[in-house]
């Protein structure tokens, strides 16, 4: 008879360290190819398991290996069909032979496998250089909240959630059922064998009737043994049911000045920008969507695809943004029914004149409508400094300064690498512990 | 339709009592009757001697993890097992790798994984094949027997396992990662090929080791260095005789490399000659593996195809599952022809099953062919004797030496192809005709000499009194050179476990230096 042993039951993540360890290892290629792909992926998409590629580097594992195509060899092949002694057989082009094959074949496969990241690992390095406070990340990285919510009764549970009511309720029922006998009959039988026994000179009748008595509390006791007040089938436990925390619909605008200014480096880190806060969004909200609206001098709405890899000729009106933006929340989304988020990424230019209309459009309209309005102002490193101080800047810098300065919902900021994207949200973060 | 099937295979079996199982479905009852079954025909038919058996029950991701830390039930952490884990598991997802049926270890008791996804014709064949077959060569092949110490390798990665997580916490994880990076570079330069390794120590032994090792960590006293060395009495000449005695004692020159750098490296912690050592261990412990896999295969193979055609023979499996049973058996045994493109190599499963059968056949019904190729046991009747005898006393190399029948060479229709890296063209050396048998069987026998193929590297000199260069010597086999990326990259891990300067020097056969290579600061 051999030993069996289940271990199905057994933990199955044996290698978990391992792959951390291999994670920590092939960190910096991760994190480059997270970037590769939140540059061409879709900004819901960051949200999710992904596929990343895994360059050997950094992760090969070196031996003394044999070379193939070197030195002289002999190989036994199986299934010979008309080769006799002495044949001569042309090498396949490419070098190496057939028994060759399998070693350089692996040397390729090592380099494009793929590594599924989990979006807990995705995030991890996606975050990496947003230089986000940890309550943030953890904030970002949390799934929908949930609130327990009473759901009937469970006979498994903790001992804390026992019901009692309805557990000796089951008691009751079952006592019943199985005639438990009741103490006052015990008590009364006791009574009358007392009363009985308590004769001075019992006759033999009253000594018979005494035995019965005996045995029948006897009886009595041992059935009151066996069928307990109370039993473990009797127990039940409140049940609690985990329950979403309901929350309301987002709508998040996302404006971007597409014009010749805004070359590759400003449009991946606007892109940035609108992921951290859709993330963001997709936390706090059952159901958000995405309005992209790019402008010139004119502005429109398009799909993500031309909003992130078209351009376009033309000159620079924001307004023209803002009054779309204006005429699609009256159409579509009215802000009793949406939370309206707005962010916008510009690199500052805009029309001489149209800076003070924008202001307007805002202070009067947008902003009462919006629950928060996020704007970046995309410069260059080398400018960074330049700009350091927030009192000067481009005619559009120096208008929005105004309305931030009159509403508290209203955030600007100057990014010139993702560091510096956080600041900007930071208002709206940390309003959420509160919460 | 299926519903009717099923109803007729019931109540067929109700009419034939002796089946063990029927339908694909398993417990542990049925698992267990045929277990029994299959060791009386094991025991009693072919003789085998095994080691006890443990048999588990383990899912498809346990399998995977299992194969990921080499097969072994307890493994130290490193990231290589966490790469190998991911790039097995996208093969298995998609559809590219099957998973192996079953996984046995070599240990005392014989541990053998059963995939629950089996079906109870796959679970017979799996405890047949691993519990019964590859358990009986474990115990008996002489290289096992010599080599391994089945009782004492679980104790042992228990051990490692522990060891290596309390240096992680002890040293950081970047510094034990280093130390095992480098180990593992050297794994295969880390077996005694010709010597034979000490037996594992005993528990106690190196409880005592690792107590003395403490000591010496609580007493250390840093003042002892400061003192100033004594002058008289030594002289330059004192030195160079020091340093003579210590190279003799160094053993040189050392084909186990890792086996030297734990000895004698200038720079590593008694913690980090550990860590080399449990490596150094581990290799050791599956290089007879590795040299027997034909036979080890070949053994196991037959043995269940023995064991399943006896049990169906004496009505205790139905034709159902016995088909099921060759089906995956004939699978395993499938050996594609060279220009198949499925063809990848000689398949060890299909040549030691086929050598075994053949050896059967010789044996009970031999040609004349083969009283002139084996005279000593050609038609001797007694088969089970001459397998046993085959089982214990050979490895890979030595079995096809001795046992490859020319038939066989026919059967496979093996040939032998010349590859001279300089010429444009393969030369047919020997087909599988008078004149080729001899060459086939001697080629075939190299071929599978794991000794023989592997890169040839020992330490020849260590300059102890100038540099303390560490001088390797890597001599050619037929100007097979090795992958020059791979060898600096593996030249830079000794540097590092070494702590000083590295030298590697190719030499052909005849003493002509092919090339010369450094790792240096």
């Amino acid at each position: 008879m051999p030993n069996f042993i289940d271990r199905r039951l057994n933990p199955k993540d044996k290698s978990l360290g391992n792959r951390q360890r291999f994670l920590g290892r092939a960190r910096e290629e991760l994190k480059r190819a997270v970037n590769e792909q939140i540059k061409a992926g879709k900004i819901a998409d960051v949200d999710g398991q992904h596929a990343v590629p895994v360059p050997v580097r950094g992760t090969g594992e070196p031996s003394f290996r044999v070379a193939g195509g070197s030195g002289r060899r002999e190989h036994v092949l199986p299934g010979n069909k008309e080769f006799s002694a002495g044949d001569r057989v042309p090498k396949p082009s490419g070098g190496s032979g057939n028994s060759d094959r399998g070693s350089a074949g692996r040397d390729e496969t090592e380099d494009d496998f793929r590594f599924a990241l989990s979006r807990e690992e995705f995030l991890d390095l996606f975050f990496e250089d947003l230089e986000l406070p940890d309550l943030v990340k953890l904030d970002l990285k949390e799934v929908v909240s949930f609130r327990p919510r009473r759901a009937g009764y469970a006979v498994t549970g903790a001992p804390t959630n026992i019901n009692v009511g309805r557990s000796m309720r089951n008691s009751f029922g079952r006592r019943l059922a199985l005639r438990r006998p009741k103490q006052a009959e015990l008590d009364a039988i006791a009574a009358e064998i007392d009363a009985l026994g308590a004769k001075p000179d019992p006759d033999p009748e009253t000594a018979k009737r005494i035995e019965t008595l005996r045995v029948e509390l006897d009886k009595l006791a041992r059935r009151r043994k066996l069928v307990g007040y109370v039993d473990p089938v009797d127990i039940r436990f409140n049940r609690f049911e985990p329950q979403p925390i309901p929350s309301a619909n987002a709508v998040m605008f996302c404006l971007m000045d597409v014009s010749a200014s805004m070359g590759e480096r400003e449009k991946d880190l606007a892109k940035r920008f609108f992921v951290l806060l859709h993330l963001f969004l997709k936390r706090r909200y059952e159901r958000t969507d995405v309005v992209f609206i790019r402008h010139t001098h004119e502005a429109r709405e398009v799909d993500e695809e031309t909003f992130f890899y078209s351009t376009q000729s033309g000159g620079t009106v924001v307004s023209t943004a803002l009054g779309e933006m204006r005429r699609i929340i009256h159409e579509r989304y009215s802000s009793s029914r949406w939370n309206i988020y707005a962010a916008q990424a510009s690199d500052g230019d805009n029309d001489a004149t149209d800076s003070d209309y924008c202001v307007g459009l805002l202070n009067d309209e947008l902003i009462k409508l919006c629950q928060y309005y996020a704007y970046v102002e995309i410069i260059d490193e080398r400018e960074s400094h330049i700009f350091r101080s927030v009192d000067n800047g481009t005619a559009l810098w120096r208008a929005y300064r105004l309305v931030s300065q009159k509403w508290p919902n209203f955030q600007m900021t100057r990014i010139a690498k993702p560091a510096d994207i956080f600041p900007v949200f930071k208002q709206l973060f940390s309003r959420q512990p509160a919460k | 339709m299926k519903a009717t099937g099923w109803q007729r295979t019931t109540s067929e079996g109700a009419t034939r009592p002796g089946l063990l199982f029927e339908g694909s479905d398993w417990n542990f009852k049925t698992l267990s009757r045929t277990y029994d079954a299959i060791e009386a025909v094991a025991l009693e038919d072919l003789h085998l001697d095994v080691y006890p058996n443990q048999m588990e029950i383990i899912s498809s991701e346990q399998m995977l993890d299992a194969y990921s830390s080499i097969g072994m039930p307890l493994m130290y952490r490193h990231w290589s097992f966490g790469k190998h884990f991911v790039q097995e598991q996208q093969l298995y997802r998609k559809g590219r790798m099957g998973l192996a049926y079953e996984l046995v270890i070599n240990s005392d008791p014989c541990i053998s994984y059963l995939m629950e996804e089996n079906t109870m014709a796959m679970q017979a064949l799996v405890t047949a094949h691993a519990a019964f077959g590859h358990n009986h060569f474990f115990k008996n092949n002489y290289l096992f027997r010599q080599w391994t110490d089945a009782a004492a390798i679980l104790d042992y990665m228990e051990f490692a396992k522990a060891y290596i997580a309390r240096c992680e916490e002890k040293h950081g994880l970047a510094a034990v990662e280093e130390i095992l990076d480098a180990a593992h570079a050297l794994m295969e330069q880390a077996v005694f090929r010709y010597r034979r390794p000490p037996r594992l120590s005993s528990l106690k032994e190196r409880e005592r080791i690792r107590d003395r090792l403490d000591y010496e960590e609580r007493v250390f006293s840093d003042l002892w260095r400061t003192l100033p060395p004594s002058k008289d009495g030594r002289d330059a000449g004192d030195d160079e005789r020091d340093a003579q005695e210590r190279k003799k004692k160094l053993n040189l020159p050392e084909e186990n490399l890792l086996y030297f750098l734990e000895k004698n490296s200038l720079v590593l912690e008694a913690w980090q000659r550990e860590i080399l050592r449990i490596v150094r261990v581990i290799a050791q412990y599956f290089y007879p593996q590795r040299q027997t896999k034909v036979m080890n295969e070949g053994c196991a193979t037959f043995v269940h195809y023995t064991i399943m055609n006896t049990l169906f023979d004496r009505g205790r499996i139905n034709e159902g599952a016995m088909l099921e049973i060759l089906q995956s058996h004939s699978n395993v045994v499938f050996q594609p022809s060279f220009d198949d493109p499925r063809f990848s190599s000689l398949n060890p499963y299909a040549l030691g099953f086929a050598m075994m059968q053949d050896i059967q056949r010789i044996c009970t019904d031999p040609t004349s062919e083969d009283r002139d190729w084996f005279p000593d046991i050609a038609g001797n009747g007694d088969w089970r004797a001459t397998l046993l005898d085959a089982w214990a006393n050979h490895r890979d190399e030595s079995f096809v030496l001795q046992y490859l029948s020319p038939a066989l060479m026919r059967k496979f229709r093996l040939f032998v192809l010349a590859d001279d890296a300089k010429e444009s063209h393969y030369r047919v050396a020997s087909i599988h005709d008078e004149r080729g048998y001899n060459k086939i069987r001697a080629a075939l026998a190299r071929s599978l000499d794991v000794g023989a193929n592997r890169p040839d590297i020992q330490v020849i000199d260590v300059d102890l009194l100038g540099d303390r260069q560490l001088r390797l010597q890597h001599t050619l086999q037929d100007g097979v050179v090795l992958v020059e990326s791979s060898r600096d990259a593996t030249l830079r891990h000794i540097r590092r476990l070494w702590g000083y300067d590295v030298s590697l020097v190719g030499v052909d056969q005849a003493g002509v230096m092919a090339y010369e290579t450094s790792a240096t600061e």
